[in-house]
């Protein structure tokens, strides 16, 4: 059994590191992402309209705020379904 | 009480280092704005601060750091500081979370900045307390009671 998940995890890093070389290369302009107009446009104002230079944070916490909430509703709701199942009561 | 957690060397590594990483959690959520970092990773570095303090003093003496009820009112306060600062926006008369509806400071991007601060921290105050409340309900039971209060 151990061979056997060991023989599972070796092929799927093969696999990951294969599919890895054709990820763009780091800061490469002529990248798809990076010819994505949206790509321009978040580079260009996210700093006027967000005020923060994070460019990341911007888009998580104010373009996409609404999904990021949902995140943390996720999170918040995992750890809930935990407490109901898994909490010892008090002795 | 296992051999590891009977070392005198890792006793006193983890109460000096504790701190310290809590500090840097902190750091990283108040970072998020300006570099790398954010509520997601700053407050599983908390977390796991708290969990590393439980591995090595016993879960009894983590969860005086931490106590059940604690955790369970922190992971929805942090949701609660999320919803309400996007509730805010909807009062002063913009979108759901549309930060620069607030008009506490006369430049609408630097409101934007102080609100996206404030829904970071609650991101980490909610992952904090998940991240510790998974960790005790999924630890075993401590076998011998050691300790007087239990």
């Amino acid at each position: 059994m151990k061979t056997l998940a060991l023989f599972v995890v070796v092929i799927t890093g093969a696999m990951l590191i294969y599919a890895g070389q054709d990820l763009p290369a780091f800061g490469d302009i002529n990248s798809p992402s990076y010819q994505a107009p949206m790509t321009q446009y978040f580079i260009e104002n996210s700093l006027e309209e967000s005020g923060v230079t994070n460019i990341v944070t911007a888009l998580l916490a104010n373009y996409r705020g609404y999904d990021t909430l949902g995140e943390t509703a996720v999170i918040f709701t995992a750890g809930m379904a935990v407490i109901l199942l898994l909490r010892r009561r008090e002795t | 009480m296992s051999r590891i957690q009977e070392s005198v060397i890792i006793r006193t590594v983890v109460r000096i280092t504790v701190p310290f990483i809590q500090l840097f959690a902190l750091y990283v959520i108040m970072h998020g704005a300006s570099g790398p970092g954010g509520g997601f990773q700053g407050g599983v570095i908390f977390g796991a601060a708290i969990i590393l303090y439980a591995m090595i003093f016993g879960i009894a003496e983590g969860k005086k750091k931490m106590s059940d009820a604690l955790d369970k009112i922190l992971a929805s306060t942090g949701l609660v500081i999320y919803a309400a600062t996007g509730l805010a926006c909807i009062i002063f008369g913009g979108m759901f979370l549309q930060y620069s509806a607030v008009p506490l400071l006369p430049d609408p991007a630097e409101v934007s900045k102080y609100l996206i601060d404030l829904v970071e921290i609650g991101i980490g105050i909610t992952v904090l307390a998940v991240m510790i409340s998974l960790f005790f309900d999924i630890s075993p039971p401590e076998s011998e009671p050691e300790g007087a209060e239990e």
